[in-house]
């Protein structure tokens, strides 16, 4: 039987988790306050995942805006994040964009969308 | 001259929320006044997930949140004006504003709503010894520069002050391609949340030198070196404990500043610690009809509680323009802290014109762990929470509630204290 230490990154509450982990499968996590505490806990230990932020450059904005920013739809394995910036480094989308519009499809493989989450007109 | 019921000054996350509260709560005459090109303030160029959670029940990154809350304000038909400077704010509550179509004009207000937000401190208010050249930069100029005008400041990088932004922004020049260094901090723990730390730090290997400052800045036309230092408990470098850094850019995260010069211009009594307004369980601040919600008020780590705050200061300002809000101030009652805290806002109660929940936040001066927050009224315990570890950087609250002042009619004094378990 191993114990971890982890905190919880999923709201800036930052609960200090106890993981109990036994055969390589997680039989308890304390320290959580909330359901995402546990379910965070459970894939940190086995496969942990990050939401990707960053932003890209737009062409043809009304107001002169030369950025929007996006993110991953959902999380993707940690391993992959270095592989996101670098797929998403030289694209350009024309405006208008909108919160939720596709940046990229399927972005470095990942079989997840890198979304825009801002809207520029 | 021009009249609205309730004038706020800010369109970030504070203003926007009180305008949508104060809408809400029955008011129509109501304008934001925003210096920005748009709404949502700082939330604007801060990219990266995490906000809503309490709100929303979901995860967003800033530009959405910012996003949802003008989203009701436009839905509301809530007038704002954008690139609009407010240049004073008078006893009487006439706001002086110019932008470049209208020029310079007054508008009488019957309610002020506070919402200017913070800024960061800067290098000259830190007093870093070296020369001046360029590549020094606060982290939030950083971000804008990185997210909005799509410029990377540098290629390698030391960050002075572990602040959320300075963490967010280790990560973000990181994943554009910099070498981040080392976060060096003045204090013996982080100013930052815990979850930045994992998330923005030890996920890409930056080392986190706590009880560090910087004690030379090399470079005359372009930064080209940093020194950094232990510090002893009385915050001076330890001579032997040098360590030089080649980097071409050094990014502040040393904490952020309300911004009050219009507050204080208006006669608003400031608090020295919290370095905003005083203002009582109504979110009200010495001048009556002025109210301060958001970081203005005190600096926060969740954007959420801002919005929950600024509401309640929205609703309270309809209730000032209705004249629903009673403005004695006999049955005020001082909230003292002892044991920890540095502070609470609000720093007085009048039970009589509380709500029947009333949160009070608080810090703690420094990191403290397996302690009771209880909270007495005259000298009874009517609040218990157990807390694992508190620490500067994250907020607390307790939410006192209506029904605890039934036994204590003429209660004199309200204290929070942190106890030994």
């Amino acid at each position: 039987m191993e114990t971890r230490n982890l905190i919880c990154i999923n709201c800036p509450m930052g609960c200090p988790l106890e993981v109990t982990i036994e055969n390589g499968e997680v039989t308890n996590v304390t320290g959580n306050t909330c359901p995402r505490g546990a379910a965070y806990a459970k894939k940190e230990v086995t496969a942990p995942t990050r939401i990707v932020t960053s932003s890209v450059r737009v062409s043809g904005s009304q107001n002169g805006a030369v950025m929007v920013s996006c993110k991953t739809a959902s999380d993707i394995p940690k391993g992959k994040i270095f592989d996101i910036v670098r797929a998403i480094k030289d694209v350009t989308v024309a405006c208008p964009v909108h919160i939720g519009d596709v940046v990229m499809a399927n972005v470095a493989d990942t079989g997840v969308d890198m979304i825009a989450t801002k809207e520029v007109l | 001259m021009e009249n609205y019921n309730i004038v706020i000054i800010g369109g970030g996350p504070a203003g926007l929320a009180a305008a949508v509260a104060a809408y809400d709560a029955g008011e129509r005459s109501i304008l934001i006044l925003e210096r920005d090109s748009q709404l949502g303030g700082i939330l604007n160029q801060c990219i990266h997930n995490g906000f809503g959670l309490h709100t929303f029940k979901e995860e967003l990154t800033g530009p959405e949140y910012a996003k949802r809350y003008a989203d009701q304000v436009v839905e509301r038909n809530i007038e704002y004006r954008l690139n609009t400077m407010v240049m004073d704010i008078s006893k009487d509550k006439v706001v002086t504003a110019m932008n470049r179509t209208d020029g310079m004009f007054d508008i009488q207000a019957k309610a002020v709503i506070l919402a200017m937000g913070c800024r960061e401190r800067s290098r000259g208010a830190l007093n870093i010894p070296g020369y001046r050249p360029a590549g020094i930069y606060s982290a939030g100029t950083a971000q804008r520069l990185v997210n909005i005008e799509g410029y990377m400041p540098g290629r390698k990088v030391v960050i002075l002050g572990s602040g959320d932004i300075g963490l967010i922004m280790a990560r973000r020049m990181t994943l554009e391609g910099a070498e981040v260094q080392v976060v060096a901090e003045l204090m013996p723990y982080s100013g930052g949340l815990k979850r930045n730390i994992v998330q923005c730090l030890n996920d890409f290997n930056i080392p986190l030198k706590l009880s560090h400052t910087v004690v030379d800045i090399e470079g005359k036309e372009r930064v080209t070196g940093i020194t950094i230092a232990e510090v002893d408990s009385r915050n001076k470098p330890i001579p032997g404990t040098e360590e030089h850094y080649e980097c071409d850019t050094l990014l502040l995260s040393c904490g952020l500043l309300p911004e009050n010069e219009l507050s204080r211009n208006a006669g608003v009594e400031i608090s020295r610690i919290t370095n905003g307004p005083t203002v009582n369980e109504s979110l009200e601040t010495s001048i009556p009809g002025v109210f301060a919600a958001g970081n203005v008020l005190h600096v926060h780590d969740l954007v959420d509680f801002v919005s929950e705050e600024a509401a309640a200061a929205g609703r309270n300002a309809v209730a000032f323009v209705n004249g629903e809000l009673a403005q004695d101030t006999e049955g005020e009652i001082a909230l003292t802290v002892e044991g920890g805290p540095r502070y609470t806002v609000p720093s007085t109660i009048d039970p009589k014109k509380m709500t029947d929940q009333l949160t009070v936040r608080f810090r703690v001066g420094s990191v403290m762990k397996n302690k009771w927050v209880n909270v007495y009224i005259d000298d009874e315990k009517v609040i218990r929470k157990k807390r694992q570890v508190m620490a500067p950087g994250e907020m607390e609250e307790v939410v006192l509630k209506k029904s605890m002042f039934e036994n204590h009619a003429d209660a004199k004094r309200i204290s929070i204290r942190v106890e030994e378990a």
